[in-house]
């Protein structure tokens, strides 16, 4: 342990100087309140405090040198053309698709990652983690580390399903409100305000009573809760457009409006409704996470994170982490998918200037 | 280099050098200028866009726009050097000693503040003067420009008051501190013939008046013949040539400076009459149009079209000339009167138009930014009017692609898979026209084509449609407010003002007195290289 406290403060003591150095006064402050913070911690009998804060320090300093290896690596395996934009990537970004990239090859191979199936019981309740079962065991005994597995399979399949179905509604209906203007407008446009004045969850809890918890009544749910807000950004960021003379050289051609959306608008709006889908994509997870938790979205015995955290969920008060696996998993994922979109949006609104 | 060292100069550039930030890393947008400028002297930069006008204008006010930075040289501003003075001390000059009036100043106005309050802003902020003494030099200065009202005109906010108006309104502000240098980028670019009269005079009187020294931008050499004691010509970054005003126009020396000078040389051979019984292409017939009922935008236009032939509309900003085109293309359908093609009525609406209909009406636009798609190749933006009509697939649509960009006078093997960010301003135009011609149309409407491009651009493009013009017997509909386009170009002309057409007829009618007294203003307002034209017409106009 002397030697991670050692490091830690040495690398403090660096960064301040290379802050120095570098003239950057918003960073000087933050790594002088750190070093400072962590001695007087130290000198006051507070050293856990210090420990914690190496060990998130750990994580971090992993975290971003995953990325940095993730990144290096990905340059060699993308086409020329964006090998500019791998090398300029942030490094939250790149962690962001590291992350992602990680779930879906989980999901997809799920049944061959996994060392157990996702409902076979296959040792005592609450076991504590082992070398067999990596993250121990849930309240009926089902291995940890398989559900959380095969839930990357289910909860993303389904969120990301649902985030699809919602985008293609809304984005089709925005686009072509866009484009039509008038009645259609008019009409798509109220229903999404009615559809959006429902306070989300209750109205997601209403549908699934009365449907029952079906897959695709979850889907279904989902997609018209969210594809509103998708509908009224096509729709901001498709007048924007219409309202070129190419869009005019267009209609004066006498094209169709399938045709303006496809070829002269889509092209024009994708940046701004890819960043959308990213965020849309968060929104709905949480939601499905939620609904699960509630008991109101995957039926048991099926592997699903928000589920997993309400099934453990008493452990908590014995201090078990526990339940608290497939709740990070579930940050990490969000937060992962958030890192992408910002850069996202950041290069967009970069090329407008 | 000490930052104290007064000269006899107002202003002293030596060998400046500004950098800009590209892909590339830092290329050179300024090559080494040098410059001097006295007390009350006017100094005439030209060039093309690109050129490093307005970086150079900026740089004068020690300035340099975000990317950019100064590489090496000097910026002596009375004694005080600007390339090394600090941010504090730049912004007590700025404003109170150094002005800049730009050229929108529509856009420069903040909408929401009344003018006068906006033209206080800068004496009170240096403390030169109180709130009360402020508005009065105010009022003072708007009676100097000119400016209708000057008791009340302040008092208005910047959407009430015309263009012309709300420039002079500017260069007031600007004035209000009696600034030493003033820097003019473009002042008068945005405005019509007519208004341009009035700002260059009461911008020329008012800086004679407070004896101000002053460098003034444009790309017109006609303007600046009018407003300087000396040119600089500037040409990527680099001084071509500098000489007095008087000299520069009888005898410019270097090459480049001379081809600027024989722009406005080109005129198009006129074509023979259209026979007595030849049936127009198109005409118009006692058209009414408006964007909403009470207010009429055109008022009982007609006239005829011949094949082969180029008409040019003209008027200034606000007569209601694009609404013809858009009643032509069938975008705005007219409240009464109709578009006859070959004698037959065209639906008025473009959607109940047929294919074959649309095909034969096709329009250039003024902006070649918005007018063509930015996401989408250029074999593309031209490939698909021929695919649409003509039905053209795979290699027989390559050729005709490629045709059209020789045509255009683009090489197809650099150009057909460019997108028009990767064009100049001249070359999008060229695919503009080359979009126009994919259709195969009868009659191609241009609205005012060459106004955003420069000069040497702009007469390119004229002669492109020339030549155009006799090899495929196009017709043309030229809407513009640029005489010089319309005397190298036109056939014939018809005047508008106020939604209502004033004078038409073949161009040696129009252009030849007796002038209809609007014609007459609108020709007599086109600056020419005589620097002593505005003088004269002035002293003409009494």
């Amino acid at each position: 342990m002397t030697i991670d406290v050692f490091v830690y403060f040495a690398a403090l003591a660096f960064m301040l100087v290379l802050s120095v150095v570098k003239e950057r006064r918003d960073l000087k402050i933050i790594w002088l309140f750190l070093l400072v913070g962590s001695i007087l911690l130290l000198i006051f009998d507070k050293a856990y405090v210090v420990f914690t804060m190496i060990t998130a320090a750990k994580v971090l300093a992993a975290s971003m040198g995953a990325a940095f290896l993730f990144r290096l690596t990905l340059r060699h395996f993308v086409p020329a053309d964006f090998v500019k934009e791998v090398v300029t990537l942030p490094l939250t970004a790149a962690f962001g698709l590291l992350v992602i990239l990680i779930t879906a090859l989980t999901g997809i191979f799920a049944p061959w990652i996994a060392p157990f199936g996702e409902a076979e019981i296959v040792t005592s309740s609450f076991a504590p983690a082992d070398q067999i079962h990596l993250m121990g065991s849930d309240q009926l005994g089902r291995d940890m580390f398989s559900r959380i597995v095969y839930g990357a399979r289910n909860s993303v399949g389904l969120a990301f399903a649902a985030t699809c179905l919602a985008f293609f509604v809304g984005a089709s209906a925005g686009l072509m409100a866009a484009v039509k203007g008038g009645w259609f407008d008019q009409i798509a446009g109220r229903l999404a305000d009615v559809i959006m004045s429902v306070p989300s969850l209750i109205f997601a809890l209403l549908i699934l009573s009365i449907f029952g918890t079906s897959i695709f009544v979850i889907i279904l749910v989902a997609a018209a809760i969210y594809s509103p807000r998708v509908f009224r950004l096509a729709r901001a960021v498709g007048r924007n457009t219409v309202v070129m003379e190419f869009i005019e050289a267009a209609r004066l051609r006498g094209e169709g409006d399938w045709y303006l959306i496809r070829r002269e608008i889509l092209p024009n709006t994708t940046a701004p409704l890819i960043a959308e889908l990213g965020l849309v994509f968060c929104y709905v997870f949480l939601l499905i996470a939620g609904l699960s938790f509630l008991g109101l979205g995957l039926q048991p015995p099926t592997a699903d994170w928000g589920s997993m955290v309400r099934e453990n969920a008493a452990l908590i008060s014995f201090g078990d982490v526990t339940p608290l696996i497939p709740a990070s998993a579930i940050a990490l994922l969000t937060i992962s998918i958030n890192f992408v979109v910002d850069w996202m949006l950041h290069r967009t609104s970069g090329l407008k200037e | 280099m000490s930052i104290e060292n007064k000269t006899e100069f107002i202003l002293e550039m030596r060998g400046l050098c500004v950098d800009g930030y590209s892909n590339e890393g830092w290329m050179p947008i300024l090559k080494g200028i040098d410059l001097t400028l006295r007390r009350g002297e006017i100094l005439g930069l030209i060039g093309e866009s690109g050129a490093g006008k307005s970086t150079l204008g900026a740089a004068a006010m020690g300035y340099v726009r975000d990317g950019t930075r100064f590489a090496s040289g000097s910026v002596n501003f009375d004694g005080i050097e600007l390339t090394i003075a600090s941010e504090a001390k730049k912004n007590t000059l700025r404003g109170a000693r150094i002005a800049y009036v730009a050229q929108s100043a529509a856009a420069s106005f903040n909408p929401a503040h009344k003018l006068i309050d906006q033209h206080c802003e800068a004496p009170l902020q240096h403390r030169l003067r109180t709130k009360t003494a402020a508005q009065k030099d105010a009022i003072q200065l708007y009676e100097q420009l000119r400016l209708p009202n000057p008791k009340e005109i302040g008092f208005r906010y910047p959407h009430q008051v015309s263009g012309g108006q709300l420039q002079r309104a500017m260069t007031a502000m600007a004035m209000s501190c009696r600034p030493d240098l003033l820097i003019f980028d473009e002042p008068t670019t945005a405005l019509d013939v007519t208004t341009q009269i009035d700002v260059l005079s009461a911008i020329r009187d008012i800086v004679r008046v407070y004896n101000t020294a002053a460098i003034y931008i444009t790309h017109d050499l006609a303007v600046v013949a009018q407003m300087a004691d000396r040119i600089k010509v500037l040409l990527r970054g680099k001084e071509i040539e500098e000489a007095p005003t008087r000299n520069m126009l009888l005898s410019p020396q270097e090459e480049y400076t001379k081809s600027l000078w024989a722009v406005r040389s080109f005129k198009s051979p006129s074509k023979p009459a259209p026979k007595e019984d030849e049936k127009p292409l198109v005409s118009l017939h006692n058209i009414h149009a408006s964007y909403n009922k009470n207010d009429k935008i055109v008022d009982d236009v007609s006239f005829e079209i011949f094949k082969g032939m180029t008409v040019a509309v003209v008027g200034e900003s606000g007569s209601g000339k694009s609404t013809i085109a858009r009643v032509m293309t069938g975008l705005l359908p007219p409240d009464q009167g109709n578009v006859r093609r070959m004698d037959k009525r065209l639906p008025l609406h473009y959607k109940s138009r047929s294919r074959e209909q649309l095909r034969q009406i096709q329009m250039i636009y003024q902006m070649a930014d918005t007018a063509l798609n930015p996401k989408i190749p250029v074999c593309e933006i031209i490939g698909r009017p021929a695919e649409f009509y003509s039905g053209l697939q795979g290699a027989e649509l390559k050729g005709r692609v490629e045709e059209l960009l020789e045509l255009i006078e683009l090489d197809p093997a650099e150009y057909y898979n460019r997108r028009p960010s990767e064009l100049s301003g001249g070359q999008k135009q060229r695919i503009g026209i080359a979009r126009a011609l994919a259709a195969d149309p009868e009659i191609i409407i241009c609205d005012e084509i060459t106004s955003a491009l420069d000069q040497l651009v702009a007469e390119g493009i004229l002669r492109l449609l020339d030549s155009l013009q006799r090899e495929l017997n196009m017709t043309y509909m030229f809407i513009t407010h640029d005489l010089a386009t319309v005397r190298a170009i036109a056939d014939f002309i018809v005047v508008m003002k106020d939604g209502k057409v004033i004078e038409k007829g073949t161009k040696e009618e129009v252009l030849s007195p007796p002038h209809h007294s609007y014609t007459e203003l609108l020709l007599s307002s086109v600056p020419e290289m005589d620097p002593d034209w505005l003088s004269d017409l002035l002293k003409q106009r009494g």
